[in-house]
């Protein structure tokens, strides 16, 4: 089965390619890339009409929780691959914090069974310590064996910093990166939310800025020691981009990734205590997002992930600080960057990048790319034409998010996976 | 003149007019309180629940005695917290007491900003009574309404609130009330109780209690409790004591005629000193006085009183 797409403007960071062009599926591969017009199908196989569209790489998010198992109530694999497909993703890593947690391969087995029949490709992370605890080390080995693509105790940070060198210095001998969520839990302790003047007037407990920043420190420090290579997730402080900027300078082996939510919101959108700006870490003040953004840009920040956490609304609608951290992020990401691109702030090629080859370099997987002879992902959208993201078109199970009614750009047009047509918007 | 909301959620979105309206409301409700029968009909044929997720004795006593002096049918509702995640979620609870058609619903709740959910999802009227760390907009009307007494007016008054500003509603809602009617708001504690980025609120921060205390009109204490949560943001009582507590030496340093304040209960010894809770200039009972008629007038106001 071949597959042309004709007429589109292709945008490849993975090879640098920027400019009109055709791209020939066969089967599941990427066959040929020319010039407009010079491919021709004979007959045989489809066609997709692509004018007026972007022609990229499928989206790779290195940062999602998809419930399965143990809370599939909130979402599954089914039901995340299909919000991930509508949002132009076609691969996930999947942190550990289900229910039994991935911490042995016999529930990474079980993840990636589910995953067989799952819209995207869906690659397993692997908890770092037992039950995500903080306390043993969890058998990597059996789980890089299995099929895990990276470590993380992601939602948790190990507060042992003895025991974090040990996970490292493990991981590092087993090359593969750890993926970490850095906030000491002593500082953060019971904050609701950025600490602040925002918080201070709403009366909330803060998570100080600070509670990342040491953890981010010690992390790179460690990575130094160890040479394990350190990941860190959702970095929402100016003043943790300046330590992974002495960390780039010093060739560590760090690297890290942002939201889209913490480049669009600050700890004022809030307001009058919306659940759905709740997460950990917080929204933080309007020049820490202003930090984020230029450091995505100049590439301190190499990668965007959703960090796509649901949550259904017993969860939700309650008291705020009752409530559960986080918020979807799937079907917006794409679109949130792109406004950050009309902007200005951000080229076209950047978010791309961000959002396609630097999360798979970082995890090591043969993905995000049109490079011809690789899997056919690819990610079909329209820049210019806008859509409401209304809760109705919401497709994963939890509607936890902030983005809901607002008008955004770049709709999806065709989601590809291994030369598949999966979504069609 | 009415009241144009249905609901007191704090003292940060009420206008000058709208305090005023209360204050002297408030005033004209007082006398009820010296009669020999303390009962008018106003609220008559209205249902005030006061509902309760905290314990209160003062505030709840407080909005009782001045539901049953306009004479509504008052219920309380008093639920713990702890039981709230077995079993029902506050909203569910408040859409129960919502069908049977209260005019009225008071509620005090740890979490800070429930009242101002709860208003915008059921029609009664909402009064918060107090919600976590955030605002406790009818304790502060009462002290300003005590001040009021005192001094006339506002404008140009020096007020210092002294003690866990991080985790009081009463220092938030005083804030705001007592800027917005011209006064100046100093405050003072321990660093480890004056959260970030409070003086964008308007205030000055103190370097030390003398400094707050210095040439002010009003002294307003906070009830004091070392640990919160795991936290521990104090070494001890006695070393509060005598960094912090309101003694008759420090006293001095007041205006002459500076009264003060407290928004109970209190631990005598320890923020404020036993003789000095007792002396002549404090209005702490007087506080609680005005509490009931602050109470009766804001009852009255969002039932559509005044009209």
């Amino acid at each position: 089965m071949k597959t042309l797409i004709a007429g589109g403007k292709v945008i490849d960071p993975s090879q640098g390619l920027e400019g009109d062009f055709d791209i020939l599926i066969d089967g599941k591969v990427i066959a040929k890339i020319d010039k407009p017009g010079k491919i021709k199908l004979d007959g045989k196989g489809k066609t997709i009409d692509a004018r007026g569209c972007i022609v990229a790489p499928g989206l790779v998010d290195m940062h999602v929780h998809l419930r399965e198992p143990g809370y599939e109530g909130k979402e599954t694999i089914a039901t995340g691959s299909e919000a991930a497909v509508a949002g132009g993703f076609t691969s996930l890593a999947c942190m550990a914090n289900t229910n039994p947690i991935n911490d042995k391969q016999t529930v990474t087995g079980y993840i990636l069974a589910k995953a067989r029949e799952a819209r995207c490709k869906v690659f397993p992370i692997g908890a770092c310590t037992v039950a995500l605890e903080g306390l043993k080390i969890a058998d990597m080995g059996e789980m890089k064996e299995a099929g895990v693509v990276g470590f993380s105790d992601d939602g948790k940070t190990v507060m042992n910093a003895e025991l974090q060198r040990r996970i490292f210095e493990l991981a590092q001998q087993l090359n593969m990166p750890v993926l970490v969520h850095a906030e000491d839990e002593h500082l953060a302790a019971d904050g609701q939310m950025h600490e602040g003047a925002v918080s201070t007037e709403l009366g909330l407990d803060g998570r100080p800025a600070v509670a990342e920043e040491i953890m981010v420190s010690r992390d790179i420090m460690l990575a130094r020691t160890t040479g394990c290579r350190v990941h860190i997730q959702h970095v929402s402080s100016a003043g943790s981009l300046e330590l992974i900027r002495w960390a780039k300078t010093k060739k560590l082996p760090v690297t890290c990734e942002v939201t889209p939510h913490h480049l669009t919101l600050t700890d004022e959108n809030i307001g009058d205590y919306d659940t759905n700006c709740k997460m950990a870490p917080p929204l933080r003040s309007a020049e820490d997002r202003k930090a984020l953004i230029k450091a995505l840009a100049d590439g301190t920040i190499d990668a965007i992930a959703t960090d796509h956490a649901p949550h259904g609304i017993l969860l939700k609608m309650i008291e705020f600080d009752k409530a559960a951290f986080g918020i979807i992020g799937l079907e917006t990401a794409l679109a949130l960057t792109l406004r950050l691109v009309d902007e200005t702030k951000l080229t076209l090629m950047r978010a791309i990048e961000a959002l396609t080859v630097a999360p798979a370099r970082i995890l090591g997987l043969d993905v995000g790319t049109l490079q011809v002879g690789k899997a056919a992902d690819v990610c079909i959208f329209q820049p210019d034409k806008t859509f409401v993201y209304t809760p109705e078109r919401i497709r994963s199970k939890s509607k936890n998010s902030p983005f809901i009614n607002w008008e955004l750009p770049g709709a999806v047009r065709y989601t590809m996976v291994d030369g598949k047509v999966v979504y069609t918007g | 003149m009415m009241l144009n909301r249905k609901d007191i959620l704090g003292l940060k979105d009420l206008t000058v007019e709208e305090i005023n309206l209360i204050l002297d409301t408030a005033d004209g409700f007082r006398d009820i309180a010296t009669r020999k029968r303390k009962k008018v009909p106003a609220l008559q044929g209205h249902t005030v629940v006061n509902l309760f997720y905290e314990k209160s004795t003062r505030t709840r006593t407080s909005f009782e005695i001045a539901a049953k002096r306009l004479s509504a049918d008052t219920v309380n509702f008093t639920a713990s917290e702890s039981s709230v995640g077995k079993g029902e979620t506050f909203i569910d609870t408040v859409r129960n007491i919502e069908a049977m058609h209260p005019d009225v619903i008071v509620v005090r709740h740890g979490s800070a900003g429930a009242p101002h959910m709860l208003s915008k999802m059921i029609k009664p009227g909402v009064i918060n009574a107090g919600d976590g760390a955030h605002e406790h907009p009818s304790q502060a009307l009462l002290d300003m309404l005590m001040i009021r007494d005192e001094r006339g007016g506002f404008e140009g008054l020096e007020v210092a609130i002294i003690g866990d500003i991080a985790h009081s509603r009463v220092a938030r809602s005083n804030i705001y009330g007592l800027q917005r009617m011209g006064a100046k708001v100093r405050i003072a504690g321990p660093a480890t109780m004056i959260p970030i980025g409070i003086e964008k609120l308007g205030v000055t921060v103190a370097p030390s209690v003398e400094d707050a205390i210095a040439g002010v009109d009003v002294i307003m204490m906070l009830r004091i409790q070392l640990e919160r949560q795991s936290q521990v943001l104090f070494s001890s009582m006695r070393e509060y004591s005598r960094q912090f507590g309101l003694n008759a030496k420090r006293l001095e340093l007041a205006r002459k005629d500076a009264i003060i304040m407290h928004p109970g209960p209190m631990n005598r010894g320890v923020e404020i000193d036993p003789f000095v809770a007792d002396c002549q200039r404090s209005r702490i009972l007087n506080q609680v006085t005005n509490g009931v008629a602050i109470r009766m007038a804001l009852l009255y106001l969002v039932t559509g009183g005044g009209n």
